[in-house]
């Protein structure tokens, strides 16, 4: 009786978090224009209106080119940072690493409008390069504590060993510690993506006029009314984030529980 | 490792082509900007045969941020823009004047429609209008007996609550509504109107589901409202979808809007967008693009061509008595606007 | 010693700057200042708007109630899953997926849901159970916000659970706690990192969301987060939403600070 309890109850809690997503998944094949309950029969078209309309194929690929440049770029700073960091003294190193917490910690929309009002003071009008500077920044911290704790494990004899061994400085970064810190990078650079691709509320502010990323144009399409292409949108993104799950699982060995314990939506 | 080269050789290759993408403009092209959504696909197909110009169109969602994107220097050929918008380019200079002798089509323009665009643009010199419209009350019939509704005050009926009604989630078409059942100017910044006409809408506010602009046609169409501030011209597609949907034009009156054509000051290729404006006045443009949105077009030969159903349907080519009732919404100044945004909040909010 | 590797972390420092520091103090200084950019007070000051406070106090409230009724659904769900040995990475799996999927697509999958003629009210009047009336009204968004950021209570609960040493707790057992006992004096204090992490969590983005409460709140309510939104971006003030904003961070602050006086141990934290 009370393994049944306890099975339902799980049971529940996971009806509650998937069933609103099978509903979408359901409702993207009903051929009706808007996502209503009544069954008009089977479809495919709302797929293909996803890939025929050229707004979302443009916040597509706006989303993916943000989404691979500002991990990229904060995974290359982010980790020139991790070995900088180290190399600095322990006070300025706590002060650094308190700093690098604020994005996280803060509320998202607080940092949006922060950085609005940044670029105002600056004279920066909003443009792509906010959107994927913005999104660097919140990167950023997420490459950095996923690389930090590599680094120390490695500590800096392998370096120095290859330093000796007369290795110059890059040479013995790149063949030594490098491969040595390579899953932190990763997991890094994959949680960087993830969450520049999630992201919704610092897009929205940072972004100029007619620039769309899904997110934003996901929001701006259900004010104009909820369409059934959005139910299809769902089912692909369920799909690509089942496969991505999966293939990162593969790839890292281990799953992907890290978002969960660095905060953020 | 390899993985990581192919993804950044992918995103290489993406930004490299997304570069080239923008930089290629030629003087055969046409750049217009335009709500999502906007304009009939053949028409462009067509207008791109004919002249060898290619269209390039960008979308806007709300005509404030086409607004911004245009002061802040971007460039087009033509603009579709809003009555009040085009007033208010009118008077930041942003505009200039269209040379009618170059649309020989005009003379297909509706003149009592004309008269109207000239309230936002006086003696017609800087807009085209494209469409028209006015605001008025759709209701299901299943949920109130078809020919109950003719005024704005059955808005504030308690029996529709149960069903649902639903207000615009816009400041001047929801304070309209209230303006016109005071017999208030739709155009006033006058606290003392603002505040009785906050005060008339609280009194509905209880019974207001929602408020909501363009989806407020999908609620009525999938029967989640029973009564709803709707555009004139999505009668016909909500009438397409449920018969048992009716509409109301008010007796108090309405507002009419616009949305025209426009020419800025910045643009590059004034030739192809007097050639776009003369080609979409043409009388089966006119048709194909009533067909697609299902608005009014201000052009008396393409009007002569519809089918009579339609010309006799009250609720998409209002009466005489009705439209002049209605009234045409100005641009209020940064103040008037930030007046009317206080008035909202204080009636959002409270 | 002087190392020149420190300064590989320059570029980041540079980022930490424009990124963090200045536009934070850009917030303040706006918030400080009035449009013509003398200093004033009534920016701050506008949260007595009667408005603004009433968005003010619904946000706390809803997401004080969002992250109680997440606290209390996944508290239980740790305790059950913490035994359940092998399936840990199948389990963790299963959490995060939905977790991946656009927040905004999942709140719109809620709005469907529970429309007038939604599926829910479609199954519920076939039962003869009556209609749910809730879209458009706070336990909506209540529901919305729960369903949105439940994992986020979930996976840091079930991460510490999971670390437990189950020897204690069998050697609490042997000693003759009841169940209660075990789980009140032995695996809730060692949860603690994890609940706070999990509050944290939910808490802070359930009090200033403005687009969850937008979609399922049919523009009916105002939260904190939909009124910065609106002075930033619909013709508002920006000075005024700076004010607001650091009144929000304020209290936000402050619910921080009581929480942690719960983490006795000082392990809980967000990161």
């Amino acid at each position: 009786m009370k393994k049944f309890g306890k099975a339902l109850y799980i049971g529940l809690i996971f009806l509650f978090l998937y069933l609103p997503i099978f509903t979408l998944v359901f409702l993207s094949f009903n051929d009706s224009k808007t996502p209503s309950s009544t069954w008009r029969g089977f479809t495919l078209k709302w797929f293909r209106e996803i890939f025929s309309r050229e707004e979302w194929i443009e916040a597509l690929i706006n989303t993916l080119v943000i989404g691979l440049l500002a991990a990229g770029i904060a995974t290359v700073i982010g980790v020139a940072a991790s070995v900088g960091i180290m190399a600095i003294s322990r006070r300025q190193r706590i002060v650094i690493l308190q700093l690098t917490n604020i994005p996280m910690v803060n509320a998202e929309i607080v940092t949006a409008i922060s950085l609005v009002l940044g670029f105002a003071l600056f004279g920066i009008s909003l443009s792509m390069g906010t959107i994927l500077f913005a999104h660097i920044c919140f990167c950023l911290p997420y490459v950095i504590l996923n690389v930090m704790p590599k680094l120390r494990q490695t500590g800096n004899v392998a370096y120095e060993a290859a330093r000796d061994l007369g290795a110059g400085p890059f040479k013995a970064f790149f063949s030594v510690v490098l491969p040595d810190i390579m899953p932190g990078v990763v997991t890094g650079f994959l949680m960087s993506f993830t969450m520049s691709v999630d992201d919704f509320v610092i897009t929205y502010f940072t972004r100029p006029v007619g620039i769309n990323t899904l997110s934003t144009l996901i929001y701006s399409q259900q004010k104009v009314g909820l369409r059934t292409s959005m139910c299809a949108l769902s089912t692909l993104i369920f799909l690509l984030v089942l496969l991505v799950l999966l293939v990162r699982m593969f790839l890292t060995g281990r799953t992907a529980a890290d978002k969960s314990t660095n905060g953020g939506v | 490792m390899k993985l990581y080269r192919i993804v950044l050789a992918a995103v290489l290759l993406t930004a490299a082509m997304l570069l080239s993408a923008c930089g290629g403009k030629n003087d055969k092209t046409l750049h217009l900007f335009n709500y999502g959504d906007y304009l009939e696909e053949g028409l462009i197909e067509k207008f791109e045969k004919e002249t060898g110009i290619k269209i390039k169109q960008d979308t806007f969602d709300t005509n404030e941020d086409m607004y911004e994107k245009v002061a802040g220097g971007a460039e087009y050929d033509l603009i579709i823009a809003a009555d009040y918008t085009i007033e208010k380019m009118i008077l930041n200079d942003m505009l200039q004047p269209v040379d009618f002798s170059s649309i020989p089509n005009s003379k297909n323009l509706d003149q009592e429609v004309m008269a109207k665009v000239a309230v936002p643009d006086p003696g017609n010199k800087y807009a085209v209008p494209y469409t028209w419209g006015t605001m008025g009350i759709m209701y299901n019939t299943k949920m109130i007996p078809e020919g109950s509704i003719t005024s704005w005050k059955d808005l504030w009926k308690e029996e529709y609550k149960e069903g649902g009604i639903e207000m615009m989630n816009s400041v001047r078409d929801t304070f309209m509504v209230a303006e016109m059942i005071l017999g208030i100017d739709m155009n006033t910044t006058n606290e003392q109107d603002l505040q009785r006409v906050v005060d008339l809408l609280m009194e509905q506010k209880p019974l207001v589901q929602a408020w909501k602009n363009d989806e407020a046609r999908d609620d009525m169409v999938d029967e989640n409202a029973a009564i709803a501030m709707i555009y004139s011209g999505e009668y016909l597609y909500c009438l397409d979808n449920n018969k048992d949907l009716a509409y109301c034009i008010p007796e108090e009156g309405s507002y009419i809007w616009f949305d025209c054509f426009v020419i800025p000051k910045n643009a590059k290729n004034v030739s192809a967008a007097e050639q776009f404006i003369d080609f979409m006045l043409r009388p089966e443009s006119g048709v194909a693009t009533f067909d697609y949105l299902g608005y009014p077009i201000p052009n008396t030969a393409a009007i002569a061509m519809l089918d009579k159903e339609y010309l006799e349907d009250e609720n998409i080519f209002p009466p005489q008595e009705f439209l002049d009732k209605c009234g045409v919404f100005h641009y209020l100044g940064k103040e008037g606007d930030e007046l009317l945004n206080t008035y909202w909040k204080k009636y959002k909010g409270n | 010693m002087s190392d020149k590797r420190k300064f590989l972390a320059s570029p980041y420092i540079l980022f930490i700057l424009c990124g963090t520091i200045i536009p934070l103090l850009a917030v303040l200084y706006y918030a400080l200042v009035d449009k013509d950019g003398n200093l004033t007070f009534a920016n701050l000051a506008s949260i007595a708007d009667p408005v603004h406070r009433k968005a003010l106090w619904l946000s706390l409230l809803l997401a004080l109630i969002c992250t109680v009724i997440c606290l209390l659904l996944a508290f239980p769900l740790g305790l059950m899953l913490r035994r359940s040995g092998g399936k840990k990475g199948f389990i963790i799996f299963m959490l995060i997926l939905p977790m991946w999927m656009n927040f905004l697509l999942r709140t719109i999958a809620w709005k469907i849901l529970l429309q007038k003629n939604g599926f829910i009210n479609v199954i519920f009047t076939s039962l003869g159970l009556g209609e749910i009336d809730i879209l458009n009204t706070p336990s909506a968004v209540v529901l919305g916000l729960v369903y949105d950021f439940l994992p986020f209570m979930i996976l840091p609960i079930y991460n510490v659970m999971v670390k437990i040493d189950n020897s204690l707790v069998e050697a609490a057992y042997d000693l003759g706690a009841t169940p209660f006992k075990v789980v009140r004096d032995v695996i809730l204090p060692m949860s603690m990192p994890g609940i706070i992490s999990g509050i944290t969590m939910t808490f802070v983005p359930a009090m200033t969301t403005f687009a969850i409460s937008e979609i399922l709140g049919g523009n009916k309510i105002l939260l904190i987060g939909n009124v910065i939104e609106l002075e930033f971006l619909h013709g508002g003030s920006r000075n005024v939403g700076s004010g607001l904003s650091m009144v929000m961070m304020f209290f936000i602050l402050i619910s921080m600070a009581l929480l942690n006086k719960f983490d006795k141990n000082g392990e809980g934290t967000v990161v």
